[in-house]
């Protein structure tokens, strides 16, 4: 069910497989895990998630992972929860997990999501996203983070998030987003985020 | 042994080891390359440990040995009673860890000798182990309640092991006449999931809030106070009308005779507090005092507190060498969480893994989040980070914490929907 599952993603993900059980008897993995397998109980295997309210974190890149946790962990960035988790853990414990974390392939769960809706999204995210989005939220770039194949109430929190300006963001994206919400309001934002979770090929 | 000498005599009995791997895979595994660890429960913590351990060193040979060939969590089985959720919902097996290599026994284990480092299992196996892992949860304590006891438990349920249990006590709710009375006990500290308890009143309101509006549920506690209680009444004060006459929950602190000494399953009633009030009901819920597994306590890994002595970095029994003990059953400053449990089977396995390999434990890391589905889109959760400290295990000071108190409603309601998600992966972790 696994949409990406190409033959040779298929045979990549056996390869780093063997590596990994290969290397993870030895200490160095071991102490990763250790930290690292604090976060997949909630954000699911490799930090793939199979509860739609929480986001995969897996791919993500070093930069964003970092500033995601030191913004929790400083409360400029507000969660219900991962304030109170950030805070138990150092810049070096965020490192270890960033470092993880971006090296894990991002697994996109089948999820349903409303064709029209994507289809207008689409259009949106050509005129006002695409930008620092990259291949429809495929790449993680400049802390664009990994849009593509993301749950779906994830990524409407998230934007609700933003639209409410409770969520920073980089003055480019306040601008877009002021701009898209201005013409479709909270609607589009629904489309935008029906077009991301829809995304299972890179393009 | 006249005409063999020792050292012929273990080649000999290594030879049938060997024989009897194939042949009676489950009698002894003294022959295994990097070790044999065998783990009594599959739950939270056990299922934990077998996957883990065979994802860090695939040439340690894992047994699980669990007594049924299906696991219903408790985690999520308020909301069964709450009527948003069925039971099967709960129900997990133990395939894909079979496929991951994990030689499953499904039998209760019956006896440890850890002299002999054998289990020993109600189908009559003995299993050699190198390291033990013990995750059997909880033993209710029947006698801590006169009149209480397994027999009365199918009659009033106390659903405190998921499963037929928490079958019972619902279906006892839906039969019950609009203007009922239920009742649930809560038990003494320590305990399996301290804010339990309190997520099971709101969610039995929840239920007769939408379905039978003239009733009530009453909560008589053994204690004066509660996890999250501030959090818990601002919610039921929202939710159910607490506070007021027409409230659908009222509670009973030990200080106010809340803490049950009796019941009488022939009249449906509890007996509460020094003067013994009596309380009537139509559903009675009596959740008893707890302690660890039988199996622990059988097996002398208990000390006079009825629970688990453990070193708190490696969970290694500080009365049994080479046995671990986690989850429920474990004394450490962890509340006693399915989350716990999953956190402590990860610091095991690295223990297990580094002793095994003949290395140095690394540093550990311990973490919990319990959510409580208050109502209608209403969660509230807590969390800590914990860190090996001089013995203990010390909350990271700072980090953790509660729900705030002036939490939005879309705050609360994005609580409900992490609750679900969170269960779904552990699940997985546990499962999959
Ligand atoms: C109503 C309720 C709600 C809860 N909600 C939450 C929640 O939201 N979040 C959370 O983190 N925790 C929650 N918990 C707590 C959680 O269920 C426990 O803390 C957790 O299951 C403990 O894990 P464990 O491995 O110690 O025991 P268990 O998960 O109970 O596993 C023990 C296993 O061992 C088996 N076993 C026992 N003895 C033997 C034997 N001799 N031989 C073979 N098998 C044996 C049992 O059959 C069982 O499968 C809740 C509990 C309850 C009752």
């Amino acid at each position: 069910m696994i949409k990406r599952n190409t033959l040779s993603a298929s045979l990549f993900m056996l390869l780093s497989m063997g590596l990994h059980t290969a290397a993870s008897a030895e200490a160095p993995d071991l102490a990763t895990g250790m930290l690292v397998n604090t976060c997949v109980a909630c954000h699911g295997p490799s930090g793939s998630s199979h509860g739609p309210a929480i986001p995969s974190i897996a791919g993500m890149s070093h930069d964003t992972f970092m500033n995601a946790m030191t913004t929790y962990k400083s409360d400029e960035r507000k969660e219900t929860i991962m304030n109170r988790i950030a805070k138990g853990y150092s810049e070096a414990d965020f490192e270890v997990m960033a470092a993880y974390f971006a090296k894990q392939e991002f697994v996109r769960f089948p999820q349903e999501t409303d064709s029209k809706k994507a289809k207008a999204g689409a259009k949106l995210h050509k005129q006002h996203c695409e930008n620092c989005h990259a291949d429809n939220g495929f790449t993680d770039e400049d802390g664009s983070s990994i849009l593509a194949g993301q749950w779906l109430p994830y990524l409407e929190a998230s934007l609700s998030d933003f639209s409410k300006k409770e969520r920073e963001m980089p003055k480019k994206m306040a601008d877009a987003m002021k701009a898209v919400m201005k013409k479709g309001g909270e609607a589009s934002l629904e489309q935008l985020a029906h077009f991301y979770a829809s995304q299972t090929k890179k393009p | 042994m006249s005409t063999l000498n020792r050292r012929q005599f273990l080649k000999a009995s290594a030879g049938l080891a060997a024989v009897s791997a194939v042949g009676m895979p489950y009698l002894s595994h003294a022959d295994s390359k990097g070790g044999h660890v065998v783990i009594i429960g599959g739950g939270a913590g056990g299922t934990i440990v077998a996957k883990y351990l065979r994802k860090a060193d695939p040439s340690i040979q894992v047994t699980l040995v669990e007594k049924n060939a299906d696991y219903y969590t408790c985690f999520m089985s308020n909301e069964v009673l709450g009527g948003d959720r069925t039971i099967d919902s709960l129900k997990f097996g133990y395939d894909a860890l079979a496929k991951q290599g994990v030689e499953i026994v499904t039998e209760e284990a019956t006896a440890i000798d850890p002299t002999a480092k054998t289990v020993t299992t109600s189908g009559g196996k003995t299993l050699k182990y190198d390291r033990l892992v013990v995750s059997p949860g909880i033993s209710l304590v029947y006698e801590g309640i006169e009149g209480y006891s397994k027999e009365v438990a199918e009659k009033i349920p106390h659903a405190w092991k998921a499963g037929a249990q928490t079958t019972l006590l619902r279906g006892q709710l839906e039969a019950m006449k609009d203007g009922g009375v239920v009742i649930v006990t809560s038990p003494p500290n320590p305990y399996r999931c301290p804010p339990g308890p309190y997520e099971r009143v709101s969610q039995i309101a929840h239920y007769l809030k939408k379905h039978k509006p003239k009733s009530k549920v009453l909560l008589l506690d053994a204690k004066d106070s509660f996890p999250k209680q501030g959090l818990f009444i601002q919610g039921w004060t929202k939710l159910y009308g607490y506070g007021t006459d027409k409230s659908l929950i009222q509670w009973l602190p030990a200080a106010e005779q809340g803490k049950v000494v009796r019941v009488d399953a022939s009249d449906m009633s509890v007996y509460a507090g020094d003067l013994e009030d009596k309380h009537t009901a139509d559903v009675i819920n009596v959740i008893p005092p707890q302690k660890a597994g039988k199996i622990a306590i059988d097996s002398g890994l208990t000390d006079a507190t009825g629970w688990c002595p453990v070193d708190k970095r490696t969970f290694e029994s500080t009365l049994h060498k080479d046995v671990y003990v986690i989850g429920d059953a474990a004394i450490t400053e962890m509340p006693k969480s399915a989350y716990s449990a999953n956190s402590q089977a990860k610091v095991c396995v690295a223990a297990i893994v580094t002793s095994l390999q003949g290395k140095e434990m690394i540093e550990p890391s311990y973490v919990n989040t319990c959510y409580s589905i208050v109502g209608e889109d209403y969660g509230i959760s807590v969390a800590a980070i914990f860190k090996y400290k001089e013995g203990a295990l010390a909350s990271v000071e700072g980090a953790g914490g509660v729900t705030p108190s002036d939490a939005s409603a879309d705050h609360l309601r994005r609580e409900v929907l992490y609750a679900h998600s969170w269960f779904k992966n552990i699940t997985v972790d546990m499962f999959s």
